[in-house]
């Protein structure tokens, strides 16, 4: 089918401010977004800068907004965002720097990762067999949900809050910090949720849902962030 | 401009090969790793199905029953005193990253829980066994995610986003690595008394791959252009469940569980081709039957592809799954959930409920840059060391896999190896001096960026690139005959004479990636020509390996690895020029080959 891609452009060696570019393309209706950006790229416009690795909705590296929802471009297919004749926007994602075109700077975004400690804290000695620590199936479920994130950004940068002041850790970290205070190999939890009780932790959160709306891995990140708000507010992890 | 940067030792390649090196290297020495993606991007997130080791959490297992299957597994090319650290110290491996918080999936009883995988048996090939440890069908992710976490914990220094262009290579030793920053086009030169490459595999030159799209194997090649050796570059594995067309991977772990491939009569023709271990034959195995039933008529509708079957009703009415017990949907959908998820996204089909098209897809290199046990590269055939230079994962041929990977075993061979390579470089660089860097280090590589961002012509390198994956693919594949390949091997060398004449659009220096694949282009094109000259030299079949011209293996002339390199001038781009073959013979300790049966 044919239709119309309209790209946000942004070259910082000689641009002030982006700029939207429109380019035909043909795709067929099961094609993903990320193959309509190659063949921009390879057929029409070298310049067209984005990242991808694996193509298939695992690295994270896609992230952008296309008609205006946040959304991994290598998971999106042509059918269900576009008609034929009609008009796909895409666009990078909000909130973070722009660094050209579909490319915006992670960094503020790991760096609030990186403050949840996002790792296993546990000082007890290793079991004297040699073997795996045990932990029963229940137990590695409660924290199942947050392990699927892949840290794409996608949730953070929909956030209203977040667009209002990227201070605010957001969800994708409070996510992560979820994953370990519920595994209760972890000891950790309280330095990680007086991290997360602070100003800009997890009560910024005014649970607006878009984060959950748009997790490609459909983790419902806003129930696990009002876990984690629970257990601030109870002093328990259940 | 060109920054310096110096350290006791560099890791290239933030996979789980790399990630478990900086973690052990660091702990004594100074360590930077260097990545051309952000780590979490890196390809080990993708894999699937699990990550074998010998726990006997499930039923009884032992290491040496792990070693038999993987030099089995591997046609007898592997070499056995390799496979044999790779069985043994996967058991603690797998520990040490549960111990580092890796959500395994758990027992009853709240061990490690395991599955059954293509080639896993007990008692040395009798029946499938249960060793595959994961979690879910996110295994790959979990590995990346933990490691990473414990960088982070651990302070490890990452140089994110910064692609290495070359080796720096001085009387035969390595000295460091020169890099661009991708986000500012700045080279940068990392100097360092010892390397690691850990950038994973190359299946960017097949047309249907599983491979990443960043999977082009650029430091891999900055070691041939270096005139140092590659082995076993002939064994690329198809692994036999690609969806259709787009060649995105579905684990093994589907048959695992139970799933059965089915062609258009509606057969389970893998009964009839390995009666014992059936859908769970190894992969080159299954690949080689699904183009057989193709070629003989019985793909489904006449076409290029068969059907996997994961439907609760055919694994029962089989009594395909796990111990042969019934399953449910809902137990499916938990085991595998992020392959039922994709097969319905990409493909529109809902496994649950139909059948699902599939097709051999090129998806992981044996070969690779040669090395011992402790991942210290190799300069010969004779076990020549290149002071400095160390490798580890799938960009590393140890050789464990031999002429086919066992499913599982590449997570396994990442933190065995990747752990011993860490720990032998730390060693290595206590007692090892810092020779000076010799003038410009980056002038070559300089100029052939330079020449790539400035040259005019009528070449495109998509249609360079799309015209090599095709070659490749149709003539260096499942099957292969002397004639194809040296049709692949004569337009790879016009490809890389075309290469010289490629025009890119974008001629800035920020995040420049029209450059940067154009690049990686140029490696593709110097891996795929070793590639194809080990194809040709190789007159016999063994596991990936198969020559439709010289269909029996030959154990006589060919039980031995080979060592494929660049003979001319060291280069900064596609090498134009003389190359040889030399051989190195295989380590063969408990198990004496034997025909090969499942
Ligand atoms: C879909 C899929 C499923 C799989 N499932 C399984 C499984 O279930 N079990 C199993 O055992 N194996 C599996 N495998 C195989 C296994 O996942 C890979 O072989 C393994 O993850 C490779 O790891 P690595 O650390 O060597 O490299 P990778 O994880 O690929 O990492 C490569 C690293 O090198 C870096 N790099 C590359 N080039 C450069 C450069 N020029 N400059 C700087 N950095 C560079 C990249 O940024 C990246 O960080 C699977 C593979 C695929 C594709
Ligand atoms: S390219 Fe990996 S998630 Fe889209």
């Amino acid at each position: 089918m044919k239709f119309k891609v309209k790209i946000k452009r942004y070259n910082p060696e000689t641009e002030q401010k982006p700029h939207f570019e429109t380019y035909e393309v043909e795709a067929d209706p099961g094609d993903r977004v990320l193959d309509v950006l190659h063949y921009v790229k390879w057929q029409q416009d070298g310049t067209l800068t984005l990242r991808r690795s694996c193509a298939h909705g695992i690295c994270g590296s896609d992230a952008m907004r296309i008609n205006g929802q946040n959304a991994l471009a290598c998971k999106v297919l042509v059918k269900d965002v576009v008609k034929e004749g009609g008009l796909l926007t895409v666009e990078p994602l909000l909130g973070l720097p722009l660094v050209k075109d579909l490319i915006v700077d992670m960094e503020p975004f790991f760096e609030h990762y990186r403050s949840v400690m996002p790792f296993l804290v546990n000082n007890d000695a290793l079991p004297a067999d040699g073997r795996e620590r045990l932990q029963s199936p229940e137990a590695r479920d409660r924290f199942d949900k947050g392990t699927w994130c892949i840290l794409c950004a996608a949730c953070t940068t929909s956030c209203p809050s977040f667009w209002g002041n990227d201070q605010y850790i957001g969800p994708a970290a409070i996510v992560q910090a979820h994953r370990f205070v519920f595994d209760d190999r972890d000891q950790g939890a309280a330095d990680r949720l007086e991290v997360l009780g602070q100003q800009f932790g997890v009560w910024r959160c005014r649970t607006a849902f878009n984060c959950t709306n748009a997790c490609p891995r459909e983790i419902p990140v806003t129930q696990l962030i009002g876990e984690v708000k629970q257990a601030l507010a109870t002093g328990k992890l259940e | 401009m060109t920054q310096q940067h110096q350290f006791d030792a560099l890791i290239v390649g933030a996979g789980g090969a790399g990630l478990m090196a900086a973690l052990h290297a660091s702990k004594a020495a100074n360590v930077a790793v260097i990545s051309k993606l952000y780590p979490t991007r890196s390809h080990t997130g993708t894999a699937q199905g699990g990550i074998a080791a010998a726990l006997a959490n499930m039923e009884e297992d032992h290491w040496e029953w792990h070693m038999f299957d993987t030099i089995k597994g591997g046609d007898y090319l592997v070499d056995q005193d390799a496979a044999e650290i790779l069985a043994r110290d996967a058991i603690d491996a797998v520990i040490e990253l549960e111990h580092m918080g890796l959500p395994f999936d758990r027992t009853p009883d709240g061990r490690i829980e395991q599955r059954r995988f293509g080639g896993h048996t007990a008692e040395y090939g009798k029946r499938p066994v249960m060793r595959a440890c994961k979690s879910a069908d996110r295994t790959g992710h979990m590995i990346l995610q933990t490691l990473y976490q414990n960088c982070i914990k651990q302070k490890v220094k990452f140089f994110d986003e910064f692609f290495v262009v070359d080796l720096i290579v001085t009387d035969g030793a390595c000295q460091g690595v020169v890099a661009v920053e991708i986000n500012t086009g700045e080279v940068h030169l990392f100097h360092a008394k010892a390397t690691l490459l850990a950038s994973g595999g190359f299946g960017r030159m097949f047309k249907v791959t599983s491979n990443a799209h960043s999977l082009t194997g650029d430091p891999v090649a900055a070691v041939w252009r270096r005139g140092l050796p590659l082995e076993d570059m002939e064994f690329f594995q198809f692994h036999p469940t690609g969806m259709y067309k787009l060649g995105i991977l579905l684990s093994e772990a589907a048959r695992g569980e139970g799933g059965v491939f089915i062609n258009d009569k509606g057969e389970r023709f893998m009964e009839r081709y390995a009666p014992t271990m059936k859908d769970l034959a190894s992969r080159d195995v299954c690949s080689r039957c699904i183009y057989l039933e193709v070629k003989e008529g019985r793909g489904i509708g006449g076409k290029d592809y068969v059907y996997i079957d994961i439907r609760p009703e055919t694994i029962n009415r089989y009594q395909s799954g796990p111990g042969g017990k019934t399953v449910t949907a809902e137990e499916l959908e938990k085991k595998l959930p992020d392959i039922i998820e994709m097969m319905r996204v990409y493909q529109g089909v809902d496994p649950i409920t139909a059948p699902v098209p599939i097709q051999p897809t090129a998806h992981y290199a044996m070969g690779g840059v040669p090395t011992d046990a402790d991942g210290r590269a190799l300069a010969d055939e004779r076990g020549t060391l290149v002071p400095g230079l160390f490798a580890a994962g799938e960009c590393a041929c140890v050789s464990v896999h031999g002429a086919n990977r066992l499913g599982t075993n590449s997570l396994v061979d990442l933190v065995v190896f990747g752990r011993r390579g860490g720990r032998a470089m730390a060693e290595y660089v206590q007692t090892a001096e810092l020779k000076p860097l010799p003038a410009d280090p980056a002038g070559a590589v300089v100029q052939e960026l330079e020449r790539i961002r400035r040259q005019t012509g009528t070449e495109k390198a998509a249609k360079i690139r799309a015209e090599l994956q095709e070659v490749m693919m149709d003539n260096v594949g499942v099957f292969r005959t002397g004639p194809m390949i040296a049709t692949a091997l004569a337009k790879v060398r016009e490809l890389k004479e075309r290469f010289g004449r490629v025009q890119i659009d974008d001629k800035g220096q920020r995040f420049n990636t029209d450059l940067l694949e154009t690049f990686e282009l140029g490696c593709l094109l110097d891996l795929a020509e070793a590639t194809a000259l080990s194809a040709l030299n190789r007159t016999e079949s063994r596991g990936a390996h198969s020559r439709d011209d010289f269909p029996k293996r030959d154990d006589v002339d060919w039980l031995k690895h080979t060592f494929v390199r660049y003979t001319g001038p060291a280069s900064a781009a596609p090498t134009n020029g003389q190359t040889a073959i030399t051989y190195k013979p295989v380590t063969i300790t408990k198990f004496q080959p034997q025909e090969r049966k499942y």
